[in-house]
């Protein structure tokens, strides 16, 4: 992939202007399914994060975490069971005001604002950075009124064709559209595994966010529905951030750009996926990757 | 930073989720509401019960007790203290201060005291209810008469006595030793405590043993068979089935099949104990699944039969839930009115039951009764009794929690 | 394996033999129950018709006191007890299923743990409270208060109205519809709210439109339950209701029920023959029948909903 790598921030801004025409001509139907290579910043960060610390009651499930996400990009949280990677996660979209006792100290930035602030409405951050979890978890709907449900409540469509189009557009994005084309009326159970998780995908997709979290997407999954899921991802990435919770390395290998080591509550490392795992710098990175522990 | 696509929409969004809150914690205090002016009326209305108006006479006690009529006593002492009056109509009045029962009250101390026989005492006696009632506020001094149910004369004399400190408000023990009455001011709860002591004892007697046993049959025993899923279907519709039903049943089989002696304690027992053992069997079924297997196999392992590991092992682990099942069984149990209607036991009972084959009443049918009495002074009463109903329901829920929380282990 | 002595494989098998006799007797019950009352209903229906008692618009339970009496006739029509019944129930339904079901929302999704360990044990004290207590304050309390506010308004309210009976039924009737809506809104998965919540939902939204929906067969069943309840309700009406039968559908009037009547032809000086006692018979089996059905019908829903999550 072609990339540039650009230093000012006159330079980034046109960047950003640049992508978003790109978008936006997408959106319109005037520019090719698939672009030219995107060009990738590789200092614009689309979430900042700053000294967090999480607790759950008395427990602390997370160490003064600091990593900044990068924009059009997969970044890969990877690290053994119970290391805090998923709490990390949920404090993106704020999903862990749902846990009564969960406490949180520091900074999450996202476009120049602290999601941890008191101002913030948490509905309109949820309608920018949307959730893919780890089992599929369709509403017990069609498939049609899945995924018209976040456009629907959020008024994104003014009228039925409108809301039909972005049904439609949202399924072809997640590759499902063919396999249920016929039959949107059907519940969104009655899908298998990788189907319903595509179905998830193209559910948080119609919201048209700017990030996508995903939280083990592919653990629940038999191989073929994890490869295709994959490969959406690689092509989410063209218009979407990306941020994944994985327990699997090889799976972080193939699918990610940016990776980062999380152990006991701690963030060890952090690089391009590359650097991660051809040479990591701490041991215990090391010791993982190599599968002495995890 | 917020999604600044469609803001007017996400105000009204947010507005919506508001009200809808609101609506919620709405309703939570209504129903709280209702509660707290449920249990607030009832105590304004029936704390007074608890205490009754007395007049304090001076009587000669008769030399022989038996042989006295004591109305007369009574009047004497009551011309005695106002002598004035003369005409037959105040007279009347006069007498009309006291309560109809003072003579038996009388008649009753005397027996009590034989050695002062022929000695003159002060004997404080109940007043009547149109007293009662003035003296505690329920009725007004300025209230048109018919109301008052007083005339002038007779409320001039009230302030005499009161003065005199020959009038006043004592502890109303009428209310715990005697029986119903058609006078208010002498009657109370002995039948009815009596009568509902005695079923709840035959309700437990007969409901307890019958629920456990086939709680421990139904969960540890019992095959996988059309048989036992019609017990267990069985025992889920009996739990809903409306209390007066069950009095129909025990109408119909234990007063008309069976003759057994209607309004006794032992068929208000029986009935209640087929009402309360769905709620037995259920609850004691839950204690005995809490129970892990591991518990069971272990005593297995070591050679123990089923019927061993069940009643040595499994059972006294389940107990404390099923006690606590027991308990608010009974808790139900006691409040019940409508089988025992069924079952006659809606009669006037002035003697308290001595067992469970006399004719008795129990605490909420005596509320049922009083509530459609006329007297004024029956109001407080019945608010009286519920009161009293509502302390051993709380006492026994109270009770049920506390072995919950002594006892709950977390495996 | 050490062999048992047979002595002991038989006291064993005596006490199983034991238990099993003990839950029989709840079959035994329930066709105590049926036997009795359809054996005197059938003596009733000897007596009058059929189709006089679930057709006729008149309910007058008089028997002859003498054959040759005139104007002996008496009506059992059961209609008017009826709808006085589904007049009673309605209204107290009309207070319990919202109140209930938004005490059970906003206890399930709205309340933290502490005010859910403080708020739901109080509800249920509503429940614990004996009906004749109910009957009482709505005789004390309630029915007075209604009359006076309709003579503020203008409205002549009785004092034995539908209104003032329901009113206190669909009280007692509150913590019925609210624990078992509780119980099914919990039941319902997180995963499904949280996917509702990361979609950017309001917490309204989430429950509204997915909650909800997902918990309805168990919170439809627990209405229906608190129906079968409020129509086998006894004591309320019989202290609260009135007596005389008014075919109505106004709230404001007077109306009686089932129970009432059955109380009252069994709680007079009555033969145990005549058809007034059986009357009461034939309408216990009425109502045992309705109250089954929807019982009946609210399991088979809940579990049904019970299934899904499987």
């Amino acid at each position: 992939m072609n990339s540039l790598t650009i230093s000012s921030p006159e330079q980034s801004g046109l960047l950003h202007l640049a992508n978003l025409n790109m978008d936006y001509a997408k959106s319109m139907g005037i520019a090719p399914e698939r672009s030219t290579p995107k060009i990738i910043a590789a200092d614009l960060n689309r979430l900042e994060v700053e000294s967090l610390n999480v607790w759950y009651g008395e427990t602390q499930a997370l160490y003064d975490i600091s990593l900044n996400i990068p924009q059009n990009q997969v970044t890969a949280l990877i690290g053994p069971s119970g290391c805090g990677k998923s709490t990390f996660l949920r404090c993106l979209n704020r999903m862990n005001d749902v846990i009564e006792t969960c406490r949180i100290e520091g900074q999450i930035w996202f476009d120049d604002t602290d999601i941890n602030g008191s101002q913030i409405d948490v509905v309109g951050l949820r309608a920018r950075i949307g959730m893919v979890f780890q089992k599929p978890n369709p509403f017990p709907k069609s498939i049609y009124e899945n995924v018209a449900y976040g456009p629907r409540i959020h008024g994104l469509a003014s009228n039925r064709e409108d809301l039909d189009r972005i049904v439609m557009e949202s399924l072809e994005q997640a590759r499902l559209f063919d396999e249920v084309k016929d039959r949107l009326n059907a519940p969104g159970t009655s899908l298998s595994g990788g189907q319903q998780q595509r179905l998830c995908i193209a559910r948080a997709i119609a919201v048209k966010p700017e990030v996508i979290l995903m939280d083990e997407p592919c653990s629940a999954l038999d191989p073929i529905a994890t490869a295709g899921i994959e490969a959406l991802i690689g092509d989410l990435k063209d218009a979407y951030t990306i941020v994944m919770v994985t327990h699997s390395m090889q799976q972080a290998a193939r699918v990610s750009q940016k990776t980062a080591y999380f152990h006991m509550g701690q963030l060890v490392e952090t690089g391009t996926t590359d650097q991660v795992f051809a040479e990591p710098v701490d041991a215990r990175t090391r010791d993982y990757i190599t599968g002495r522990i995890g | 930073m917020t999604d600044t696509r469609n803001p007017a929409h996400l105000r009204e969004r947010h507005r919506s989720e508001k009200i809808f809150r609101f609506a919620g914690l709405g309703a939570i205090t209504l129903a709280i509401a209702f509660l707290g002016t449920l249990l607030v009326s009832i105590t304004l209305s029936g704390y007074s019960a608890f205490q009754q108006t007395r007049i304090q006479l001076d009587i000669t006690l008769p030399a022989d007790p038996e042989s006295a009529s004591y109305q007369d006593l009574v009047k004497q002492a009551l011309r005695a203290t106002f002598p004035d009056v003369s005409q037959r109509r105040s007279k009347k009045e006069l007498y009309a201060l006291v309560s109809t029962g003072a003579a038996y009250e009388v008649h009753q101390f005397a027996r009590a005291n034989p050695a002062r026989a022929g000695t003159e005492l002060e004997i404080w006696l109940t007043a009547s209810d149109n007293v009662d009632m003035l003296i505690k506020g329920k009725v007004l001094v300025d209230d048109e008469a018919a109301v008052r149910r007083l005339s002038d004369r007779q409320i001039s004399w009230i302030e005499q006595l009161t003065t005199a400190n020959r009038l006043e408000k004592q502890f109303n023990s009428n209310f715990f030793s005697n029986g119903d009455s058609r006078e208010p001011e002498v009657s109370g709860i002995a039948a009815a405590l009596a009568g509902s002591f005695f079923s709840l004892i035959i309700c437990l007697i007969l409901a307890f043993p019958l629920g456990v046993m086939a709680a421990i049959y139904l969960e540890e025993f019992a095959p996988k068979t059309w048989l036992t899923s019609l017990i267990e279907v069985n025992i889920n519709n009996l739990a809903a089935v409306p209390s007066i039903v069950f009095g129909l049943l025990g109408l119909a089989i234990f007063l008309n099949l069976f003759e057994l002696p209607r309004s006794a304690p032992l068929v208000g027992g029986m009935v209640l104990a087929l009402m309360t053992m769905p709620t037995i069997i259920i609850t004691g079924r839950a204690s005995l699944k809490a129970v892990p297997p591991s518990i069971r196999e272990a005593a297995l392992a070591i050679g123990a039969s089923k019927v061993h590991s069940v009643f040595h092992h499994v059972l006294p682990l389940a107990m404390p839930g099923v006690l606590t099942g027991t308990i608010i069984g009974m808790a139900r149990a006691i409040g019940e009115t409508a089988p025992l209607l069924m079952i006659g036991m809606v009669a006037f009972i002035v003697d308290v039951p001595k067992g469970i084959l006399d004719p008795a009443t129990a605490l909420p049918v005596q509320v049922f009764l009083w509530a459609d009495s006329p007297e004024r002074a029956f109001e407080e009463r019945t608010a009286a009794t519920i009161i009293i109903l509502l302390v051993f329901l709380m006492a026994m829920n109270l009770v049920a929690v506390i072995l919950r929380r002594k006892f709950e282990t977390r495996w | 394996m050490p062999h048992k002595r047979p002595r002991k494989v038989l006291a064993d098998r005596l006490v199983v033999a034991i238990l099993f006799a003990g839950s029989m007797v709840a079959i035994l019950v329930t066709v105590g129950i049926v036997l009795s009352l359809v054996f005197e209903t059938v003596r009733f229906l000897q007596i009058v018709p059929l189709t006089e008692f679930l057709f006729s618009l008149h309910w007058s339970p008089q028997t002859a006191i003498r054959t040759d009496q005139v104007g002996a006739s008496g009506e059992f029509g059961a209609v008017p007890l009826i709808t006085g019944t589904l007049l009673i129930s309605a209204i107290a339904l009309a207070v319990a299923a919202p109140t209930g079901l938004f005490c059970a929302i906003y206890l399930a999704e709205y309340a933290g743990s502490k005010t859910r360990a403080i708020i739901k044990p109080t509800l249920e004290i509503l429940a614990g409270v004996p009906t004749v207590v109910y009957g009482f304050f709505a005789v004390l309390v309630i029915a007075p208060i209604l009359r006076a506010g309709g003579d503020e308004i203008g409205l002549s309210i009785s004092s034995e109205s539908a209104l003032a009976a329901g009113l206190v039924m669909g009280i007692m009737t509150i913590p019925f519809v609210s624990s078992t809506a509780d119980d099914a809104l919990v039941a319902v998965p997180l995963s499904l709210k949280e996917g509702a919540l990361a979609l950017g939902s309001t917490r309204s939204e989430a429950i509204r439109k997915i909650v909800v929906p997902a918990a309805l067969p168990g919170i439809m069943g627990g209405m229906l339950l608190a129906a079968s309840r409020a129509i086998g309700e006894t004591m309320i009406v019989v202290m609260a209701a009135g007596l005389a039968a008014n075919l109505s559908l106004n709230p404001l009037e007077a109306v009686t029920t089932v129970t009432v009547q059955i109380v009252t032809l069994l709680t007079g000086d009555q033969e145990f023959d005549s058809a007034k006692t059986l009357a009461a018979f034939a309408l216990g089996l009425l109502l045992f029948l309705v109250t089954l059905v929807l019982n009946v019908i609210a399991q088979y829903i809940v579990k049904n909903y019970r299934e899904q999550y499987d």
